[in-house]
């Protein structure tokens, strides 16, 4: 086993353990083994034994103070209600995947003394808590479920949550009382036809009993559950366009008012009441399906809430405080301490700064900014704290422009679902043409005949295969596609991601992990690499910096004194008695009062520091991005399935170049902009290429809303979940090509169900607008040939052939990672 | 056969009282969630430790 216990990602040469249920288990980083050794400690290590799939690595540096702002109850209130003695509150969880999370941070809560109730729902990734406002406060609340490695984040608009809480539940109702409904007076028809098909005669008044019962049953029926078609044919019909649902509804109507007058007109007339019942029975079940399915997604709403902070320590004349963003002005000037995000564009007013743009530029390695320098919101501050002069808020801001670019973008979006509601419209216009001649020749016929053959037309030709032959192969493609760790944001995408036939890549956080680690290590005074190493490792394990956490792998036993962190510049520090510094090459001179400096290593790639002592400089350090270790594995399979790999990055074009180097992509493009990048793809699009784009940044949506297909990284921006169609939960590279293939095959199983359904309905019409099909054979064909499509729909379901295809794939990223 | 004009009023009595308890169940948020609540069995009581999990 060479991945961390907690998180699954591969250890890269961690040492460090966690002791859970009397074993000891890697873990990949500091993070991971405090998640891990707290959930054991506080007996909650069967946790381990039923999650779902690993765990979300917590974020480093999480600064203990960022939840205290919480703690103000004039703050908290805009998130909280009140009672006298207790406070409630909704959060959306970040990282909640499975159900054994939410029984996690449920049992965690509930050890606080304090906490009256906790209920946290894995579906929607949300949790509600009760507490006793004496006790405790909401900061204490965030805290712990931040110690747990998830983050959550306070829900401002309650509507959206509750809106869909209401239609999961409606739908819900309306499917019941349509199978109920379906069920009862099925009953009735069955004894019915069996008599009939007996050649007995029935009593008459028997007979009519049963069809006042019917009547009774399918009313509700038909203007309970059957009301949301009801009302999508009138709105479709007012909008002058034919729905699926306006032939549905007229055979509905058609069939219920015939059915209502021939009850009370004597035997004489056929009842239709079981077409009705069953027909609404099963629109309603597709309904339900597509429902589901797109409800696992709402997590997203609120994604651009989550990207910029709710709070600002504003620099005041009573010195700072804490003021929720929405207060800020233009001009006001704010701090931004480490590690934080901010929340505004503005000026950088007293000292330079280190900033993180990844979000925006895709740029791995923080920027330097001087004073007088324009930030942007969105960005973190990733060095000590820094005053900023707001210039823009809200909507004016770099990251608002983004979010506008994208929303535009989508509308480029191809339209395929579209081109075949068209396609339906016009079969559907035709469906009706051909009701109303059959309706008309009958007539002149057999006037007799002319209301069931023209039922019967209508009945047989409902789309309802048509209807439910995508639906049903994308949830169990959704089904199948979870086991790979692939959540499906947009059905449309999978329809795309099947006929893909280039993907680009975003280099940062996508083909690399997006954090730094040593690539080399160049030992310059006889001092031995590990010994560089470890006294490099024991003085960075102090600081916050990014290009600190690369060295936290080989941290070892050992004190340091006089440890001392120089913003921007390194660190200091005394280890075994000697003084050592550790930065940029200037700064480590500084302590040997030596203007004369080693040159760096040639062709250095990534970002370079120095180790130095009293008397020389001790070693180089080279720290680059790392490549995600299925990533080669996973651009060779694509490239199997005929897809072709670019690399399209934000990104200076050697760190490109060596990216593409190692997982042996040809096509790359360094240094575009999220502009550039767009224009880059739509050019694609223009020359019939089909494109799908992976990336994970803030940057990306624009790109990500515009191609056939766009795929985030599970890690990545929220933002870029939102405008995604396909999320890597796992950010395993080596699911992608499963992907693909499962999209093919669905694809072609939608085929053969449009296929089926199409022969079925081109072949019933003749015969039922012939008249050799009654109304009653009509309804259980349709129901027959909607059931078949289920029925092949569910060989696209996860089976032990497919579990057992899946683990090769991941041993061959496992066997990359350990070769490379 | 003059039963089925009581029986079959008796049944759909219980397919009424049947859709009232659904709805209601529904309204109270039975089916908001059907995963989580499945892991409250697990609350008080963790099992124990031992025999049962092997890797």
């Amino acid at each position: 086993m060479n991945v961390c216990f907690h998180c699954g990602e591969p250890l890269r040469g961690s040492t460090l353990v966690a002791r859970v249920e009397q074993r000891e288990q890697p873990v990949c980083c500091s993070g991971c083994q405090a998640v891990a050794e707290l959930i054991a400690g506080t007996g909650l290590g069967d946790f381990y034994r039923y999650r779902d799939g690993n765990s979300v690595r917590p974020r480093e540096n999480v600064q203990e103070d960022k939840w205290r702002v919480y703690a103000d109850p004039q703050f908290a209130a805009q998130f909280t209600r009140t009672t006298k003695e207790q406070t409630s509150v909704t959060l959306l969880i970040e990282g909640l995947r499975c159900s054994a999370c939410s029984w996690l941070i449920d049992q965690v809560l509930r050890r606080h003394a304090g906490v009256h109730d906790v209920s946290v729902n894995a579906a929607t990734g949300r949790a509600s808590i009760i507490w006793d406002n004496a006790k405790l406060n909401l900061a204490d609340i965030m805290r712990t479920i931040a110690q747990l490695g998830y983050v959550p984040h306070p829900v401002t608009d309650e509507t959206v949550t509750r809106a869909l809480r209401e239609e999961r539940r409606d739908s819900l109702k309306r499917l019941a009382v349509a199978g109920f409904g379906m069920m009862q007076v099925m009953m009735f028809a069955v004894a019915v036809y069996s008599a009939e098909l007996a050649n007995e005669i029935m009593e008459p008044a028997l007979l009519n009993y049963f069809r006042i019962v019917s009547l009774l049953v399918a009313t509700p029926v038909m203007f309970y559950a059957g009301a949301p078609i009801l009302l999508s044919a009138w709105n479709s019909l007012r909008s002058r366009s034919i729905g699926m649902d306006v032939p549905v509804s007229i055979a509905l109507l058609l069939a219920y008012s015939a059915s209502v007058w021939n009850t009370f007109n004597g035997a004489r007339g056929e009842v239709y009441f079981d077409s009705v019942t069953m027909f609404i029975f099963f629109l309603t079940l597709g309904r339900f399906v597509q429902m589901s399915v797109r409800q696992h997604t709402a997590g997203v709403t609120d994604a651009l809430a989550r990207q910029l902070p709710s709070i600002a320590h504003r620099v005041g004349e009573n010195g700072v405080e804490d003021v929720p963003v929405t207060s800020l002005r233009v001009g006001d000037v704010i701090q931004v301490r480490r590690g934080e995000v901010l929340p505004a564009d503005g000026e950088l007013l007293d000292s330079e700064a280190h900033i993180d743009e990844a979000m925006l530029t895709g740029e791995s390695l923080p920027v330097c900014r001087q004073v007088g320098e324009r930030v942007v919101a969105g960005t973190i501050n990733v060095d000590g704290p820094v005053s900023i002069a707001i210039t823009a808020l809200g909507a004016d801001t770099a990251l608002s422009h983004i979010v506008s670019l994208m929303q535009r973008a989508q509308t480029y979006k191809p339209a395929l679902a579209r081109n075949a509601d068209s396609a339906a419209a016009r079969f559907l216009g035709y469906v009706l043409i051909g009701a109303g001649l059959t309706c008309a020749a009958w007539l002149a016929i057999d006037p007799s005949q002319a209301f069931a053959a023209t039922l019967a037309v209508l009945v047989v030709a409902c789309p309802c295969a048509f209807a439910i032959a995508m639906p049903a192969a994308l949830a169990s493609a959704t089904a199948s596609l979870g086991r790979h760790g692939i959540l499906l944001t947009d059905p449309d995408a999978l329809e795309s991601l099947a006929k893909v036939d280039r993907i680009v890549f975003d280099k940062t956080g996508t083909l690399t992990r997006g954090e730094l680690r040593i690539s080399r290590c160049t030992s310059l005074a006889g001092v031995t690499e590990p010994q560089c190493l470890r006294i490099a490792a024991l003085l960075e394990q102090a600081s916050e910096h990014p290009l600190a956490r690369a060295f936290a792998p080989y941290l070892d036993k050992g004190t340091v004194a006089d440890l001392q962190t120089v913003a921007g510049r390194g660190v200091a520090g005394r280890i075994d008695g000697r003084l050592y510094r550790i930065g940029t090459p200037d700064f480590v001179a500084e302590l040997r009062q030596d203007k004369h400096r080693p040159a760096p290593p040639v062709e250095s790639i990534g970002s370079v520091i120095m180790l130095g002592d009293e008397q020389r400089a001790l070693a180089w350090f080279e720290l680059t991005d790392s490549l995600r270790p299925a990533a080669g594995i996973a651009v060779s399979l694509l490239r199997s399935l005929h897809i072709e790999p670019q690399i399209l990055s934000g990104d200076g074009l050697q760190a490109v170049q060596t990216v593409a180097r190692q997982c042996g992509i040809t096509e790359h493009f360094a240094r575009h902009s999220a502009q550039q990048k767009l224009t880059h793809v739509l050019d694609l699009q223009k020359q019939g290429k089909r494109v799908a784009v992976i990336g994970d940044g803030v940057n990306d949506a624009p790109v990500l809303g515009a191609a056939d297909v766009s795929i985030a990284m599970g890690r990545g921006a929220a933002l870029a979940h939102a405008s995604a169609g396909l999320v890597l939960v796992s950010d395993n590279l080596a699911a992608l090509p499963e992907a693909v293939l499962l999209a093919r095959r669905t694809l072609r199983i939608a085929k053969q169900n449009l296929l089926w359904a199409a022969v079925y309905n081109l072949g019933s019409i003749p015969l039922a607008a012939l008249g050799f099909i009654p109304p009653w054979l009509a309804a259980l064909g349709m129901s027959l040939s909607s059931i078949a499509v289920m029925l092949n729909s569910t060989r696209l379901l996860p089976r032990a052939a497919r579990r057992s295809s899946a683990p090769t794939v991941i041993t061959a990223a496992h066997l990359q990672e350990t070769t490379a | 056969m003059s039963i089925l004009f009581v029986l079959i009023p008796l049944s759909l009595a219980l397919v009424v009282f049947a859709g009232w308890g659904f709805f209601w169940a529904v309204n109270a948020g039975q089916f908001d969630d059907l995963e989580s609540p499945g892991w409250d069995a697990l609350r008080d009581d963790p099992p124990k430790n031992d025999s049962s999990h092997d890797d």
